[in-house]
């Protein structure tokens, strides 16, 4: 990822005032050409606006990555920094922000103070013990570095490996969706009854019955049964129900047809034991029911004589 | 079974499972008895290999399986079928993400160590969205913090079989001539200064106790590294 090529003024000016004259120099990478000549600085009055250094300052991912980026930016050996320089730049990285008031991630400051710490250590004498193991002071950091910027590459690295969305589509056909996968069973005639007989059982759970009294007069009834015994003949009892009319119907009928015989207005007569009943217009005066006898109990004609 | 048929039913599987297939998975597609094994299987996938060579179209084997895809050759022109541009990662996150797919299983806090910045809570929770990232255990330090690794999902995506096929990472070079001014003790052992490969080089040349210690010596510096 490319930095912007912003470069802070005061930063390059004093990088090259005090470079140490025992490091080779290296020059600054131009950051432009113009007219043939390399132009590293920026012209001293050019305004930077506080945005657009804050969006410098976002572009980079901690101190470690602005370092790397210092270091780099001047083609410096990454194993032999020259940390008084370095140090200097971050710093004047590190005001410029708290300058502009721009909100410094704690991280910054302690490099700030790493660095310090390190540049003063380089100052210290060394010790003379030849056994004491003494590493050079900037190793720590040299090594932080080198991991960092180790990962740093293999996430840029991951960033141009070819990957799904965006450098390769899973290629892929639309399939009939017609999937005769499975084999269904046959069903026979009579599950299917079976079911539906289940399905009628169910389906009257939740129908609704609607019971209204049928206007059925008894007297209208013995009305009715009177006229069919009309004539003196002997009708069937059984036909003088009509089995269509229902239990109501034929209930009716029957209350009827037992008030008539307790009104005395019919006879019943059965002419054997289990035999067919038969009912007939009452023969009065002669015929006269004893209370307390159940009519259908009157027996055959012939036994009047003896009742009486 | 002719070798015709198998490689035209892994092609059609292939193109309408919509994932990536495995060998066992492909070769499950078949009836049982003449069921094709393991090297008809392989076979069929290197012929069409060959097939698909001079087409726009290449078969390819991740960590979930063998899918077909469109060859990243043709990105620019399929990339505008779509009007939204493909998504672009933010350097943060790419370097969480490479972090954890190298030093699996690592914790917030040696991402944090290695990249001397916090790690930002809605980068873990995007890769762990995506997939990419889940936790595969925890520490047993203080804290129990979660051990980070990457799931077959990251690999599929980046068309990996597997993480050794991660590009290697960059060597650490070895801090050399650090400063003339330093008297190091190790200064008369030049083996230990310079990078490994060549340091077992020049070992190979000195007595076999010695080759051992400058070996070991170079690992200690290395792991130290």
């Amino acid at each position: 990822m490319a930095k912007p090529e912003l470069k802070l003024v005061p930063t390059a000016n004093e990088a090259s005032d005090s470079y140490e004259s025992a490091t080779p120099s290296q020059a600054e990478m131009p950051f432009a050409v113009v007219q043939g000549e390399p132009i590293t600085q920026l012209p001293r009055d050019l305004y930077i606006p506080p945005q657009a250094l804050e969006v410098f300052l976002e572009a980079f991912e901690g101190p470690l990555d602005l370092l790397l980026y210092l270091i780099r930016r001047q083609n410096l050996d990454i194993l032999d920094i020259p940390l008084a320089d370095i140090t200097k730049q971050y710093m004047n990285y590190i005001e410029l922000m708290q300058e502009l008031q721009l909100e410094l991630a704690g991280e910054y400051m302690l490099m700030a103070a790493t660095l310090a710490e390190i540049k003063s250590r380089m100052l210290l004498p060394r010790s003379t013990d030849p056994t004491a193991e003494e590493a050079d002071p900037r190793a720590d950091l040299v090594r932080r570095l080198q991991e960092y910027e180790r990962y740093k590459q293999a996430a840029e690295t991951i960033d141009r490996m070819p990957r799904e969305e965006r450098d390769t589509w899973p290629a892929s056909a639309e399939v009939d969706v017609r999937r005769p996968a499975s084999t269904l069973p046959t069903v026979t005639l009579q599950e299917m009854i079976v079911a539906f007989r289940d399905v009628v059982a169910r389906a009257a759970m939740f129908g609704h019955l609607h019971v209204q009294r049928e206007r059925l007069s008894v007297r209208a009834r013995m009305t009715d049964v009177l006229a069919a015994v009309e004539g003196g003949g002997f009708v069937e009892f059984l036909r003088l129900f009509e089995a269509e009319e229902g239990r109501m119907g034929v209930t009716v009928t029957f209350i009827a047809i037992l008030e008539l015989v307790r009104e005395g207005l019919i006879d019943l007569v059965q002419t054997e034991t289990y035999g067919p009943l038969h009912v007939r217009a009452a023969q009065a005066p002669r015929l006269r029911l004893v209370d307390g006898v159940s009519p259908v109990d009157t027996g055959p004609v012939e036994n009047d004589e003896e009742i009486r | 079974m002719s070798e015709h048929h198998i490689r035209n039913v892994l092609e059609a599987a292939m193109l309408a499972a919509g994932k990536p297939m495995s060998a066992a998975e492909l070769a499950q597609l078949f009836d049982e008895d003449g069921r094709p094994d393991k090297a008809a299987i392989t076979t069929a996938l290197d012929e069409l290999v060959a097939l698909y060579a001079d087409r726009a179209i290449e078969l390819k084997e991740t960590a979930s399986g063998w899918r077909i895809q469109v060859r990243a050759n043709y990105a620019r022109e399929i990339g505008r079928l779509w009007p939204e541009r493909p998504q672009k990662y933010s350097r943060a996150l790419l370097e969480t993400l490479a972090l954890i797919a190298y030093r699996q299983p690592i914790t917030r806090a040696e991402i944090e160590s290695v990249r001397g910045v916090a790690v930002n809570p809605n980068i873990v929770k995007t890769l762990m969205e995506r997939e990419w990232v889940r936790v595969v255990g925890h520490r047993d330090v203080p804290g129990h913090p979660e051990l980070l690794g990457t799931t077959k999902t990251f690999l599929d995506y980046f068309g990996l079989r597997s993480l050794e096929e991660m590009p290697p990472l960059a060597e650490l070079k070895a801090m050399a001539d650090l400063n003339p001014q330093l008297d190091l003790p190790v200064a008369d052992e030049p083996a230990l200064l310079a990078v490994p490969a060549e340091a077992v080089d020049v070992a190979e040349g000195v007595e076999a106790t010695e080759a051992v210690e400058a070996t070991e010596a170079v690992e200690a510096l290395d792991a130290k590294a």
